[in-house]
């Protein structure tokens, strides 16, 4: 029998009653306990919460009911996302013991259409990190490229759908999050628009920039989990009243005559060889599904990180105040109210989130928010003309996911400047908050895997997943 | 040097946040790096630049309209209080504040 599962696959087994939600939901339990200690994509397993789900699936299929989009999907949880009666940790020690009064909307609509919720997955602490070695509870495996990281920050859930421990899963990308780590396993995963899903229960970390998504083994299935999450949520006021597409049946649609847009600065220097021979074959590919590609001009890609930078540690600085020991969390308990509260952030942040508190601070206090946080949110507004531009001319923009295949655990670790560079191709779109995916496009020497970025005009996902589905039906994974 | 040990220990005084004498230098170092790589914004000439202070044009966003200010249930309070570390229903205890 299989073990990569589809929702396809899925839907038909049930309904067919070859396989029940229960078994199906064994297999993946049996699969986790074996694969998990060395992969380390689950942080904590929910098994309860799963089979009392699948046994609701199983009596809905015995009663003849009609099954819901995603009855029986195995589906797994990255750790900044609440899920009520099931700790949730950010991977951090300060929220060892945490433990949600609520489920986060993208998990409760998963529930109602159908999913089972298997555990929550490993990440960088507070998803601030490119390699998912920022985590408290030890670093995870690339099952794609072993000795290599996941990429992050939601590396435990893009190595949880590889190593086939769960048919999909949700990530959070703030500023590469999802895409990464998805290209890093050879797997596709996207970022809705800003606003396209609900991020009520989800911890924040940069909140004009962070956004939940899936990871799925076929684009059709991201369509599948991301159509399901998507639309307003009275209990998110970002959360958006754009219409949602019905993505899967506008998957279907042709892409011959779509005008896709090659921007040069995402070739320049600092990109690996090997990425930019996949990333080419990948663009002439399109060409041969009678896409018309085009160089266009980016002028500010070059200034995106740097303005990632300012604006996402200064909103982090503001978001993680609330770790105080007081109400929930780890507390360090001292002599006084004000040195508990140093105590217990000393003792319960990790490096990174240390450093980019102190950042954050540092860029919003006195005398320098004029300099940085004010400079950063005007470079802003220029990448996302840049984008809006673009898109008068193109319907999608083509790029590369990273200017870097998977790298070596422990590689970039003692350089943090390093490390956020990776993030180079990825940080612009979330700074314009728009839709991005990134699809398999080939493997280095066969091994690495590269992803190819797509990226859409605002609520341009449907036309962002037609084309990341036709690319991966003329095999865009194996050019 | 963009960052002087003294500001990192300002900066870590208002986010309240201790750090040892490692981490200190450590950040002080890591930081000055990155803020001379932030520097290269000033290349750009930005005096007519409206900063981006909203992602989604207004037409996008939900919050163009108001919700009616309706009371709904929620009696949370006690699954609340079980998540804090020293709870004494129904308050969160902290080290005595004001002195006598």
């Amino acid at each position: 029998m299989t073990t990569n599962w589809t929702i396809g696959g899925v839907r038909e087994a049930i309904a067919g009653k070859k396989v029940s939600a229960r078994e199906l939901t064994e297999e993946h339990y049996k699969r986790i306990g074996e694969k998990n200690r060395e992969v380390n994509a689950f942080l904590t397993l929910c098994e309860e919460r799963a089979y009392a789900q699948a046994d609701k699936i199983d009596a809905a299929v015995a009663k003849g009911e009609k099954l819901p989009e995603l009855a029986g999907v195995p589906i797994a949880v990255k750790d900044t996302i609440s899920t009520r009666g099931v700790r949730t940790t950010c991977s951090s020690k300060i929220l060892e013991n945490f433990v949600p009064p609520y489920d986060a909307t993208a998990v409760s609509r998963l529930e109602t259409a159908g999913a089972v919720i298997l555990g929550k997955t490993n990440c960088d602490e507070f998803a601030m990190g490119s390699s998912t070695e920022n985590s408290a509870y030890g670093v995870t495996q690339n099952p794609a490229a072993p000795g290599c990281v996941p990429g992050g920050s939601s590396g435990g859930s893009a190595a949880a759908v590889a190593a086939e421990m769960a048919v999909a899963s949700l990530g959070t990308d703030t500023g590469g999050s999802i895409r990464q780590p998805g290209a890093f396993c050879g797997i596709p995963a996207m970022m809705g628009s800003y606003g396209r899903v609900s991020r009520y229960g989800l911890i924040a970390f940069a909140s004009s920039l962070d956004r939940i998504g899936p990871f799925a083994r076929k684009v059709e299935d991201v369509a599948a989990v991301l159509k399901v999450m998507a639309g307003r949520d009275p209990n998110d006021s970002t959360s958006t009243t754009a219409p949602v597409e019905d993505y899967s049946s506008e998957l279907k649609k042709p892409v011959k005559g779509m005008r896709i847009g090659i921007p040069r600065e995402y070739f320049g220097q600092g990109m690996d060889a090997g990425v930019r021979a996949k990333i080419e074959a990948g663009i002439d590919l399109l060409g041969k599904l009678g896409c018309e590609t085009r160089e266009i001009r980016m002028p500010h890609t070059d200034y995106a990180i740097a303005t990632y930078y300012i604006i996402a540690t200064a909103e982090a600085s503001s978001n993680l105040a609330r770790y105080d020991g007081v109400r929930y969390g780890l507390r360090v308990e001292n002599d006084t109210l004000v040195s508990t509260y140093r105590k217990t952030r000393g003792a319960g942040f990790g490096a990174e989130v240390k450093r980019r508190i102190v950042l954050g601070t540092y860029v919003l206090s006195a005398g320098y928010y004029d300099a940085y946080y004010l400079k950063g949110q005007k470079v802003r507004a220029l990448i996302a003309q840049d984008f809006r531009e673009a898109f008068q001319k193109v319907d999608a923009i083509v790029t590369p996911t990273s200017p870097v295949p998977p790298f070596k655990l422990g590689e970039r670790t003692n350089d943090p400047l390093q490390m956020y560079l990776a993030d180079i191709y990825t940080v612009t779109g979330s700074l314009a908050g728009l839709p991005g995916i990134s699809v398999p496009c080939g493997k280095i020497a066969g091994k690495l895997p590269v992803g190819l970025q797509i990226f859409g005009p605002a609520f341009g996902e449907a036309q962002v997943l037609r084309l990341a589905h036709a690319f991966e039906l003329a095999g865009g994974a194996t050019v | 040097m963009k960052i002087s040990r003294e500001d990192v220990l300002r900066v870590a005084e208002l986010a309240y946040l201790d750090l040892t004498e490692a981490e200190l230098e450590t950040y002080r170092a890591q930081i000055d790096e990155i803020l001379e790589y932030i520097g290269k914004l000033n290349e750009l000439d930005t005096e007519n630049v409206e900063p981006m202070a909203q992602v989604l044009a207004d037409d996008q966003t939900a919050d163009a309209t108001l919700r009616e200010d309706v009371v709904v249930p929620c009696n949370v309070a006690g699954e609340i209080l079980k998540q804090a570390p020293d709870p004494e229903a129904p308050y969160f205890r902290v080290p005595k504040v004001i002195e006598r």
